[in-house]
């Protein structure tokens, strides 16, 4: 009797099996049989097709090179759109985040509305922006500039917001104490300890810039994603392939400066 | 009685706290402090000696009464006219709340932000005299060899003293000294504590530090003030003090709770 009960002790008692836990199994699998075939995704005819993919994979990897000439520009122009876009979305969300700061302004009427408008522009995704503006201000690097800005702005105001009310609350106390007005405050104890988060918050946002901007050239924002598109038209597979290594060439290179110097500037 | 020596400088009437709807920090305190003293304030935590000690430059608002300073009502006081008034009174924290990734020579000249207007302070437009000024400050405090560290290169004890030299340049007219010591070794308070005597002797600020440690206290206050539960229980001169009465405002505070 007691030999089996310090058996009991001993070994791993074992788990038990719910049917509820059986039951949900079932219902995901149910779930993903009725949505392939409600979506009429059919994985076979990736499979079958796959000689033409192939095919379109080789011609890509013979690029043609003197395409370049032509590529590289249009690459500069990206990488200038990605480089303003940003600019200008990270002096709005700089200033933006102060006010939404909850330790810097006690209104929260204020901060509450401001976040809210802050909360609709997050959700709207960069090519649909990017069709907005090329409505509004037609195609060309122009509405490119601005849709990035607007994504930089979300990506960045998020961010520093959170970094803005994490600082420590001392060096505020002591400014007041000492008879500071409120832009005092800001510049003397809030900015010394989150300007290096918010810088790296900058390089990451062109980071994932330089990424979106080859793509919004797709609906006429500018840069090289139109010409990316026009060659995919005509099946000019060794053009579009050089256009491929050229941007991934570049967005890698650029996430590996920024992501460095990001690192850097945390120690 | 016309010794300007005996000038009240800080003024409590019926000053009332408090927090939420009923958690008492102050009840009804009345409280004069005149120009040039040095005052302690003991008691148990939570008495309400840092309530006392930030109504007084209002980084906490009072729910009732009056405080005035230099005459003038810092209750009433906005905008402008209030950062006017807090110039006039320096303070030092437990926590030194010092700038940590900023020089100690823009930590120490941050006691002046309040004498310039926005835009010059923004783009670090500070006058020779004042940097002058924040260098001798520091050099009282003897940290002249760390003008140009970062803040958070320097010990606990060289933080406050940092802290100290930031008053220093502020010039004003009352040092608030909240818990100075409390993050500090024993040998560190002692020069902070005499740091802070130093400015009241050389320099004639009033000062006033609430303070945990009795040895300190009877080392070098002056006057003690005894708070418990939100009230002035003892007031009198050091000298006239006996060691009893400390342990009578240390205890009952189950009590009164």
């Amino acid at each position: 009797m007691s030999s089996t009960e310090q058996e009991k002790l001993m070994t791993l008692p074992k788990k038990k099996l719910k049917i509820l836990n059986w039951l949900w199994v079932l219902l995901f699998v149910a779930g993903l049989f009725i949505s392939t075939n409600e979506t009429k995704t059919d994985l076979g005819a990736l499979f079958a097709n796959f000689g033409e993919f192939a095919d379109i994979f080789l011609q890509m990897l013979h690029p043609d090179w003197s395409y370049l000439v032509t590529v590289v520009p249009l690459l500069l122009e990206t990488i200038k759109m990605a480089i303003l876009g940003t600019a200008i979305g990270s002096v709005i969300a700089f200033i933006y985040s102060l006010l939404i700061a909850r330790n810097i302004v006690k209104n929260k009427a204020v901060t509450g509305i401001l976040r809210i408008i802050m909360n609709i522009i997050r959700t709207i995704p960069d090519l649909l922006l990017g069709a907005i503006f090329v409505a509004i201000v037609g195609i060309g690097p122009v509405a490119g500039v601005l849709a990035l800005a607007i994504c930089t702005f979300g990506i960045v105001v998020k961010l520093f917001y959170e970094a803005i009310e994490t600082i420590d609350p001392g060096p505020i106390e002591a400014l007041t104490a000492v008879g500071a007005n409120k832009i005092q405050i800001i510049v003397f104890a809030v900015l010394p300890q989150v300007i290096t988060y918010f810088i790296s918050y900058c390089l990451y946002a062109f980071e994932i810039n330089v990424r979106a901007s080859t793509v919004l050239g797709y609906i006429g924002a500018g840069g090289i994603g139109l010409y990316l598109q026009q060659t995919l038209q005509i099946f000019d597979y060794p053009k579009t392939g050089t256009i491929i290594i050229v941007i991934i060439i570049v967005v890698v290179l650029i996430d590996y400066v920024s992501s460095k110097s990001r690192e850097a500037l945390m120690q | 009685m016309a010794d300007s020596a005996v000038k009240p400088i800080i003024e409590l009437k019926n000053v009332k706290k408090v927090y939420g709807k009923d958690v008492v920090g102050l009840k009804d305190v009345n409280l004069t402090i005149n120009k040039g003293e040095f005052v302690v304030i003991v008691g148990l935590s939570g008495a309400g000696k840092s309530t006392l000690l930030r109504s007084i430059n209002r980084l906490i608002d009072i729910t009732e009464g009056d405080i005035l300073v230099n005459g003038e009502s810092i209750t009433k006081a906005k905008g402008k006219k209030l950062r006017t008034l807090r110039r006039h009174i320096g303070m030092i924290f437990q926590s030194f709340n010092l700038v940590k990734r900023s020089s100690v020579l823009r930590n120490v000249l941050t006691g002046r932000v309040g004498y310039y207007p926005t835009w010059k302070s923004t783009f670090n437009l500070f006058t020779k005299e004042d940097k002058q000024r924040a260098y001798d400050a520091l050099q009282q405090v003897d940290l002249e060899d760390k003008v140009y560290s970062r803040a958070d290169e320097l010990s606990g004890g060289q933080q406050q003293r940092v802290a100290i030299a930031r008053v220093l340049t502020q010039n004003p007219d009352i040092i608030l000294a909240d818990e100075p010591t409390a993050s500090l070794d024993p040998q560190t308070s002692r020069r902070v504590m005499k740091d802070l005597q130093m400015l009241n002797e050389k320099h004639g600020m009033t000062v006033v530090i609430n303070l945990h440690s009795v040895q300190l206290a009877q080392e070098f206050g002056k006057r003690v003030i005894g708070v418990r539960a939100g009230e002035i229980i003892y007031d009198g001169k050091m000298s006239d003090t006996p060691a009893s009465t400390f342990d009578q405002i240390y205890s009952g505070g189950d009590q009164d709770e």
